[in-house]
């Protein structure tokens, strides 16, 4: 991240645009929206040097609705028109708005490479499990069995986990949140933005028209607490309405246990964001067995991309020295004609 | 190969050589594609190029890196035509062909001029290299070579008794075999090999035993030439009246890179690549990625659409940006390239054409992406179009792709093709401070800003980059509101947006200068062309008019928007002659804007028209007009 120059302070009517929001009432993208308005100004950063860039979905109207600059590109394509970006201007502060079908479906490929390369850009993967924009089909997320308009008799694709992908595409932090927690979801807009290199955050959130309650058992309050596991850095992880239960390894298998009976915090497993293979571990918990792992799961540091890119043009420079065109045009044999 | 004139004597040569003088020559260099051909035919064009003469080539390979060693499939050429006059096509047919295996021979001797010069290695006519060339008797002994002035030559045995006492693993000493015939050519032609030893020795100048062999070979090859009693004669093409100037030989691909580093010094601006290897346009990428302390960054993307959408990232963030790539990867990138005409930022595309559809013929030429650049996106959809005729000119014609695209705040395709790319020319070497200038002013003043308030001349709407205090917009690929660029769905702004983006395009003819046409400017017949067959037309134009008739040439460099002084060149003449190396789409455009029943003349083999078939063609057509 770059280093904050603003005054005075920006508030979060500044980051809001003139143009009508419009989202269906009752959409998850409202909250999501008014959490990343909130923490902008934290940030520290002026407006001008904010850039959200999306592709094609609900998800991707976002930076219509955010007075930065912003680029509502084509469908799976933002991660790579960021990079580009990214990589010329380096100082600014590059966000990535996707969604299941445009980031993990058609711009799956870009996914891939644009964590690998770690560029230092923000990706919000918002995870609908649906394709809402065209209507309700089923998405690269969506559970088998789904029954959409495209599939009358039910999915037979395997659903992808987008935390899982990240990792496996050796993304330097991936975390998850959920859209109704606005505590949490600022939280982990504020990590990702603070992270150097790329930051992916799934945020589950809720399409009310095509895919109702989704998530419904870890965004309600009364089911969220044994649905979920709350993930943080160097604590035990204890979960449970009552905080009655952990995850233990046994063997090389994570397991649910109960708290007492001779079973304390001590026994349970402790996060570490910058353990690779329990990330990959812990990202394979799913419902019903398992509470579906949310926070930071990992977080760790490597080069930059568009660090690098640009290192190599300023040693060469310092190399060789500005290049001179006439020098250029004229390299190898050459000869002169009287 | 006529000669000029039969001289005698061969001054300061110790054996009594002839040498003749010759007007031009043309040369194949052909082998398996582990021999090395061209490599022997770029040092070749090299030290030609330093002998004075002007000169073309052709290279010729397969897409195979390595097929089955001596196959038909598996041979590589390199063909090169100078001369002491000037020189517009790489020859029509080989007057020298060298013939490093059967199977070279083979696909090649077809070619070669009657009483033209084959040299063979002879030692790889052996039954096994026969039979894989698919032969059923030895070429060598059954009179089927005898129009030909043949030499056999033991060249892998002349290479590996130059290289005996090294110690070198017989399957390295083979592969300097090209260096043989490389030396005994020179040699032949009275090439100077010095610039050829010279860059052995920094190429091997760490790992000397390399660069002592290779230039032991070479002068084993030259040494051959001059002492052994089977060549009599050598030849002497003089160099040719070159414009003074500075000179360098350049292929188009070299060209353009240097186009693209230049432009965007002139603007003052940092140059971004987004590409994704491809043949044959790789090699932008690789010229690109050396020159770093020119402020020149290069991405090589995961894809062809990531490629594309890094470099309208780029272009948004304020830098010049290219993408390059063949048809295949248009075809990937087209989405993007709508996305770039809806956004109004600069960008341009680099289409090296390759034979099609589909894969196709990955290092063969052909022109047939012209209707891909003009109308291959939805909807409708303009793009300006240049196209550079010859290799060096791939140099300006790049720049000017840049200075548009940021004049216009448009997408601009560049569309070479593989004869141009690997082609090479001399160059003559322009300075920095001769180029045109590029001006990019980004907008600052908040004042009055719209994102797509226009220019009142160019249509161009402002390029207001992130970071830029006042100017924070969204802009995307939805239709835009003419003004404010919000998104809007209103019925007659669409047609208003759709009708501005046409005339912005439209309003390039203000960019290009006067059509030239050479031969008669008025007359009976117009050959009427663009790209790479440049050469073939104008050599075919002289012949036209050296026998009598009144034929013009116009070569066309902007091919959308066309010429505004196009329609009145062509009603000068009674016939239009449309040559492409294509199924006929130029002509498609030409018949379309202008009612004039122009005719085609079409070749989709993936080689360069030869000058006897436009000449040949343009004849019946004049006579059946008469």
């Amino acid at each position: 991240m770059n280093t904050p120059v603003v005054s005075p302070p920006l508030a979060r009517k500044d980051f809001v645009t003139d143009q009508d929001v419009r989202w269906c009432p009752g959409c998850g993208d409202y909250s999501i929206l008014a959490q990343v308005q909130k923490v902008m100004p934290e940030l520290g950063m002026a407006r001008e040097n904010i850039v959200f860039v999306s592709g094609i979905g609900c998800s991707s109207r976002f930076p219509y609705y955010m007075n930065t600059y912003g680029f509502h590109s084509i469908h799976g394509r933002a991660p790579a028109i960021a990079t580009g970006l990214k990589a010329t201007r380096p100082e600014l502060s590059v966000w990535v708005v996707t969604g299941d079908g445009d980031g993990l479906s058609i711009g799956g490929n870009h996914m891939l490479h644009v964590l690998r390369r770690n560029v230092d850009i923000n990706l919000l993967l918002f995870n609908n499990r649906i394709y809402g924009l065209t209507k309700g089909q089923y998405s690269p997320t969506s559970e088998t069995g789904k029954v959409t308009k495209s599939t009358p008799l039910g999915s037979i694709d395997y659903p992808l986990n987008p935390v899982s992908v990240a990792l496996g595409a050796e993304a330097t932090f991936v975390a998850r949140t959920v859209d109704v927690d606005a505590k949490h979801l600022q939280e982990m807009i504020r990590r990702a933005s603070q992270h150097r290199g790329t930051a992916f955050v799934e945020i589950l959130q809720n399409c009310n028209i095509f895919n109702d309650g989704a998530w419904a058992s870890i965004s309600e309050k009364d089911s969220k607490g044994d649905a979920a596991l709350l993930l943080e850095h160097g604590k035990p992880m204890v979960f449970g309405k009552q905080r009655d239960k952990g995850i233990r390894l046994n063997g090389h298998r994570l397991e649910v246990v109960a708290l007492g009976n001779g079973v304390s915090d001590s026994d349970l497993l402790v996060h570490d964001e910058q353990d690779a293979t329990l990330t990959f571990l812990l990202a394979t918990m799913q419902g019903p067995e398992f509470p579906a792992p949310l926070g930071v799961l990992r977080a760790v540091q490597r080069p930059t991309y568009d660090e690098a890119i640009n290192a190599q043009v300023a040693a060469a420079t310092a190399k060789q020295g500005a290049g001179d065109l006439d020098a250029l045009f004229a390299q190898g044999d050459t000869w002169t004609v009287p | 190969m006529e000669p000029e004139s039969a001289a005698a004597g061969v001054a300061g040569s110790g054996a009594a050589k002839r040498i003749e003088e010759r007007d031009h020559v043309v040369i194949r260099f052909a082998g398996d594609s582990g021999d090395g051909m061209q490599l022997a035919g770029q040092h070749f064009t090299n030290e030609t190029a330093l002998a004075g003469n002007d000169l073309s080539t052709l290279p010729d390979f397969p897409a195979e890196i390595r097929a089955p060693t001596g196959t038909l499939a598996g041979v590589s050429g390199f063909q090169l035509h100078f001369s002491s006059r000037d020189v517009l096509t790489p020859g029509d047919a080989p007057d020298v062909l060298v013939a490093m295996n059967p199977a070279a021979l083979k696909v090649n001797i077809d070619d070669l001029e009657p009483n033209g010069i084959l040299i063979v290695d002879k030692d790889q006519f052996n039954d096994q290299n026969l039979k894989k060339a698919e032969f059923t008797s030895n070429p060598l002994t059954d009179g089927s070579l005898d129009k030909f002035q043949v030499f056999e030559v033991d060249i892998t045995k002349l290479t590996i008794n130059a290289l005996k006492d090294l110690g070198l693993p017989t399957r390295a000493m083979m592969r300097s075999r090209n260096f043989l015939a490389l030396g005994l050519t020179s040699w032949l032609f009275q090439r100077p090999v010095e610039p050829t030893l010279k860059w052995i020795e920094q190429k091997f100048k760490k790992n000397q035993a390399l660069a002592d062999a290779n230039a032991r070979v070479i002068k084993a090859g030259w040494n051959f030439g001059e002492t052994a009693e089977m060549f009599r004669t050598a030849y002497r093409v003089k160099p040719a009246t070159i414009a003074p100037g500075h000179y360098r030989n350049i292929t188009g691909n070299q060209a353009a890179a240097l186009g693209f580093v230049a432009a965007a010094r002139r603007a003052g601006m940092q140059l971004f690549l987004g590409s994704y290897p491809i043949t044959p346009a790789s090699d932008i990428l690789h010229e690109l990625s050396t020159y770093k302390n020119f402020n020149v960054l290069t991405f090589q993307a995961e894809d062809e659409i990531a490629g594309i959408g890094a470099a309208l990232g780029a272009a948004f963030g304020g830098a010049i940006a290219l993408t390059s790539t063949s048809g295949p990867g248009v075809c990937l990138k087209a989405e993007t390239l709508n996305l770039a005409v809806c956004t109004e930022l600069p960008l341009v595309i680099a289409d090296i054409q390759r034979g099609g559809p589909s894969t196709g013929l990955p290092t063969k030429t052909e022109q047939a992406d012209l209707m891909l650049a003009m109308f291959g996106r939805n909807s409708d959809s303009p793009i300006p179009i240049l196209a550079p005729a010859t290799p060096a000119e791939c140099f300006a014609m790049a720049f000017e792709a840049v200075r548009i695209a940021v004049t216009y705040m448009t997408p601009v395709f560049f569309l070479s093709d593989g004869y141009l790319a690997n082609g090479a020319e001399p160059w003559a070497i322009p300075t920095a401070a001769s180029l045109p200038e590029i001006t990019v002013a980004f907008r600052t003043d908040p004042t009055g800003y719209y994102p797509y308030l226009r220019d009142a001349e160019t249509l161009s709407r402002p390029w207001a980059v992130p970071g830029t205090p006042g100017l924070e917009h969204r802009i995307g690929g939805l239709e835009k509101d003419y003004l404010t660029g919000n998104v809007s769905y209103a019925p007659a702004n669409h047609e208003q947006m759709v009708r501005v983006r046409f005339r912005k395009i439209a309003g390039i003819t203000r960019e290009i200068p006067p059509t030239p046409i050479n031969g008669a400017a008025e007359g009976d017949l117009l050959l009427l062309g663009w790209g790479s067959t440049y050469g073939s037309l104008e050599a075919a134009t002289r012949t036209l008019n050296d026998q009598g008739h009144r034929v013009g040439h116009v070569h066309l460099r902007f091919l959308n928007p066309l010429p505004p002084d196009l329609g009145d060149i062509l009603g000068r003449f009674r016939r239009v002659l449309v040559p492409e190396l294509n199924m006929g789409q130029l002509v498609k455009l030409i018949r379309a804007e202008y009612l004039v029943d122009a005719v085609g003349l079409n070749k989709i083999q993936g080689q360069p028209f030869k000058i006897s078939e436009i000449v040949s063609k343009a004849q019946k057509m004049m006579e059946a007009s008469r």
